[in-house]
């Protein structure tokens, strides 16, 4: 294998990486507010929930369209095989997304807003659930045969996975709890404190037993963990993720209202870069590596012109947008609702 | 129902449907996004608050049928890796690419300034809102033309070079450049105009038969008759365009398209079928009603060229005939319908009918607007069944056939999908009709507060 090739399709791992952190990060604490808001008491709560993410939720999901493109275009071999092998839990995940969004707009529409709060949350829910279930499935790996997935459709389908969808279920309602615990105030900011404790602590205990079982089902894995120089590096990332749990549960318990989030995210970003170090230099262990599953270095540096490039500058036009959107939102919902929120909570 | 365990089947009508479904969103998104561009700059440049207030109307229908439009379109982004797997290995080095693409270039853009652009009027300045609205439609254009050369590219394939099974590009500007691509943007992109154009006018014309704010859609309804002149006719020369890049590049997607089935002889036109019953086991039409010479015309612009008929082609390289016949015929009547009806409008507008004391006899007009509303939408069905039923047996023209590119999966699960999808759908776009229709009877507020102004529900600074 020649080494620009290499080179390139190692860079592209990075960049996957990263719009998958953006992806799992942003949408995450989307998810995670529909989540919660299945226990929302009443529909006045729940507007309010889904107005704090009114003015971002579309460009939260684009990140997962960008991932998609992206990996087609860079790793096709992965996108084909991932994508058919997880042909149910991928269906399962798209009709919660489909019901999530629409939500957003019928709800405000509506006379009858039940069902379409109920959308929003049962769809959050199952978008939740299905992504975890399949990043399980690709950690646990999948059976191929020459260039094609030789498995059954249910072949993702494993206490494995289970345990990776309860995690991920919970590690976004983390993020929608903290991030609700910056946006809002009164009822649902006190509610957020508890449930973000709770999500914290079931979210750490699924995060250990994926950490215990990955070096189990992949020795590879383990050899690279457990073997001393390295571990030094790379024990840097649980022991970050470990003291921001820590700080997390501090800052829950003297009830600051920007620390808990940023702390789970950092949580997050560390966990995926630790998932990310141990699958190197696989996509999908332990059939498919990263050099094998990618296009030819000629489309890989055009894309690196046409997509790499342009990462930076999506970054700064979302973030943009955050900044406009800053502060706590108001008690009313949907659009003036936002507009009033922002005014009214504006630093 | 033989049909239900063939999983390539299930697949093929999947995809059609959930693309059909899909493209039924973007359309008005396009040119809707475009409209609002246009009303913003004249709301700033004329300092007429009709065209704001115009413009918050128009975006409430817009943001409900953009949610629509975005989820409708994840189930495509992965459906190429989930249903047509050794498609997605074959193709990925381009074609994967291109749909990456879209998706940072255009789909990026839009998102990333929608926020603003909706929730934005009064927290940002109004150059600030402006470009925000800007970027929204050439987001939603840029996705059109990504998408574009992507199709484009499995239509008249090149640029790259087989290696092992996998396409893989020699060319790039080839590959994006190809031959289909210029007249399939073009095409695809006024079509949208086109159909917004038609919803604008037809909503607008509703009002207008109602005499309900006369003045103020009198203002959208004008606009429309301007820009529809010019678009409408536009449409006919492209899609003239489209079909001579057909003959040189996909001759069997012609013939069938044409009902042609015997190659005209040297020094001799060949017919064009207005009607036709064609009938693919005799490899002949059972009767055709026919203009001599006309098909020569159209497609070499002389009398005598040559077009290859369908029976030049291998059985197993020819497109279904009837559907593609019925479907390209009902998409140019359209066509060409809409130019009457943007030219009867101009001769209207240059009488001076278009003021609010003399609207009242153009009763007529109005009706026909109101009747044409959906027909935009039925000219894009028709225009991608042509396209895309008229491409089989061929997923990437030429080079893989579609039978080639699905994936080996049960077709239990595909048709559960499937079934799914239809209802799912099916609810959305019955939701959706209700919601707008409600939107519609509603009507614009006219008392809209402006950015700046202070209202109940906005205390505090416009610009904090
Ligand atoms: C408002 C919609 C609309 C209207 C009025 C027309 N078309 Fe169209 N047509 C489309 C919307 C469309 C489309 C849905 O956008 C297609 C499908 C794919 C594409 O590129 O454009 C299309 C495809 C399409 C194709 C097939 C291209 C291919 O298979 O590669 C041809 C030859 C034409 N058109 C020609 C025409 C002509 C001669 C028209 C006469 C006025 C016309 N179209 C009106
Ligand atoms: C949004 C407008 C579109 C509509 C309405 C549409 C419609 C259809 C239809 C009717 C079929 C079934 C053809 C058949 O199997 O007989 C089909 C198949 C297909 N189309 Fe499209 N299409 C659209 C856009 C696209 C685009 C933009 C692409 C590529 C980027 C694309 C790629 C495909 C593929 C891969 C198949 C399946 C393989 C096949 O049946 O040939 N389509 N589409
Ligand atoms: C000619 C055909 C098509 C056109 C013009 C088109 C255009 C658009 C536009 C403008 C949007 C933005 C949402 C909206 O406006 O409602 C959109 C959404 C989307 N489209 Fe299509 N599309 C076409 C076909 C396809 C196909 C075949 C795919 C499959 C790859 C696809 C994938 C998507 C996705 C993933 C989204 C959601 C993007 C988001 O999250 O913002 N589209 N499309």
């Amino acid at each position: 294998m020649d080494e620009v090739q290499l080179f390139l399709a190692n860079i592209w791992f990075v960049l996957i990486g990263l719009m998958l952190v953006f992806y799992v990060v942003l949408d995450g604490f989307d998810l995670g507010v529909g989540v919660l808001s299945l226990f929302a008491c009443d529909e006045d709560r729940r507007g309010v929930m889904m107005a704090s993410l009114g003015t971002v939720w579309d460009a939260n999901e684009t990140w997962l369209v960008l991932l998609g493109g992206a990996l087609f275009g860079a790793f096709p071999l992965f996108y084909a095989t991932v994508f058919h092998a997880l042909y149910i839990p991928t269906s399962l995940m798209i009709l919660g997304l489909v019901f999530r969004g629409v939500a957003f707009e019928f709800h405000e529409n509506a006379v009858n807003k039940r069902p379409w709060g109920l959308a929003f949350g049962g769809g959050s829910l199952l978008a939740a659930l299905s992504q975890g279930a399949m990043l399980g499935a690709v950690i646990a790996g999948l059976p191929m045969e020459g260039e094609r997935f030789s498995g059954s459709v249910w072949h993702w389908l494993s206490p494995f996975a289970g345990l990776v969808a309860v995690g991920v279920v919970f590690g976004y309602a983390l993020l929608g709890s903290t991030y609700l615990i910056l946006k809002t105030r009164g009822e649902i900011q006190r509610r957020s404190y508890r449930r973000a404790g709770w999500s914290a602590l079931i979210t750490f205990a699924a995060g250990a037993l994926v950490t215990l079982f990955t070096p189990l089902m992949h020795p590879g894995v383990a050899d690279k963990w457990f073997n001393w120089p390295a571990m030094a590096w790379i024990a840097f990332l649980p022991l970050t993720a470990l003291v921001a749990f820590a700080l997390l549960l501090r800052s829950l318990r003297r009830r600051y209202e920007t620390a808990p989030f940023v702390y789970s995210l950092l949580i997050f970003v560390c966990s995926f870069a630790g998932l990310a170090i141990s699958l190197y230099p696989y996509l999908l262990p332990p059939e498919l590596t990263i050099v094998a599953a990618a296009s030819s270095s000629k489309t890989l540096v055009f894309m690196l012109a046409g997509i790499g490039m342009l990462l930076p500058v999506m970054i700064i036009y979302n973030g943009y947008q955050y900044l406009v959107f800053r502060g706590k939102v108001g008690a009313g919902h949907g659009e003036s609702g936002s507009e009033a929120a922002g005014n009214a909570g504006g630093p | 129902m033989e049909w239900l365990s063939d999983t390539v089947f299930l697949s093929r009508l999947q995809f059609a449907f959930t693309a059909m479904f899909h493209i039924l969103w973007p359309v008005l998104t396009i040119g809707l996004s475009l409209f609002l561009v246009l009303l913003e700059a004249l709301w700033i440049k004329t300092g007429d608050h009709d065209y704001y207030r115009h413009a918050r109307f128009w975006w409430k229908l817009l943001l409900l049928n953009f949610g629509v439009g975005v989820v409708s379109g994840i189930p495509l982004e992965f459906a190429f890796g989930m249903n047509w797997a050794p498609f997605a290995t074959a193709t990925g080095d381009f074609f994967g690419n291109i749909l990456g693409f879209e998706a940072a270039m255009a789909f990026m853009l839009e998102a990333g300034f929608l926020g603003i652009a909706v929730f934005g009027w009064h927290k940002v300045p109004r150059a600030v809102h402006f470009l925000a609205t800007c970027m929204v439609a050439l987001g939603a254009s840029l996705s059109a033309v990504w998408i574009m050369v992507a199709n484009a590219w499995m239509q008249t394939p090149a640029g790259v070079l087989e290696r092992d099974g996998e396409f893989i590009v020699q060319s790039y500007a080839a590959a994006i450049f190809n031959p289909a691509m210029p007249s399939s943007v073009a095409h695809m992109w006024i079509a949208c105009l086109e159909t917004s154009l038609l919803v604008i006018g037809g909503v607008s014309a509703w009002y207008l038969l109602r005499g309900r704010e006369s003045a103020f859609f009198l203002k959208s309804f004008r606009l429309v008759v301007i820009v529809a002149a010019v678009v409408m006719p536009l449409q006919l020369l492209i899609g003239d365009e489209a079909g001579r890049v057909l003959a040189e590049h996909q001759p069997a997607k012609l013939a069938a398209i044409e009902a042609h089935w015997e190659t005209n002889r040297p020094g001799q036109g060949a017919p064009w079928a207005v009607l036709a019953w064609p009938d693919v086991a005799a490899q002949d039409n059972r009767w055709a009603l026919e203009i001599p010479d006309a098909l020569s015309l159209l497609i070499t612009h002389s009398r005598s060229g040559r077009v290859q008929g369908l029976k030049d082609f291998p059985v197993d390289e020819r497109p279904p005939v009837g559907l593609t016949f019925y479907s390209f015929r009902l998409m140019v009547l359209i066509g060409v319908g809409l130019i009457a009806l943007a030219w009867w409008s101009l001769w209207c507008f240059w009488r001076g009918d278009l003021r609010p004391e003399r609207i009242g006899r153009r009763r007529w007009l109005l009706r026909s607007w109101l009747l044409a509303l959906p027909l935009g939408y039925v000219a894009v069905e028709m225009g991608w069944i042509t396209r895309e039923v008229g491409r089989q047996p061929w997923v990437i023209y030429g080079l893989m056939r579609t039978s080639e590119g699905a994936s080996a999966l049960p077709p239990a699960s595909v048709a559960t999908t499937l079934a799914v999808y239809v209802l799912v759908y099916g609810l959305l776009a019955v939701v959706f009709l209700v919601f707008a229709r409600r939107l519609i009877l509603k009507g614009p507020n006219l008392q809209e507060p402006l950015p700046g102004e202070n209202s109940g529900q906005d205390a505090g600074t416009a610009y904090g």
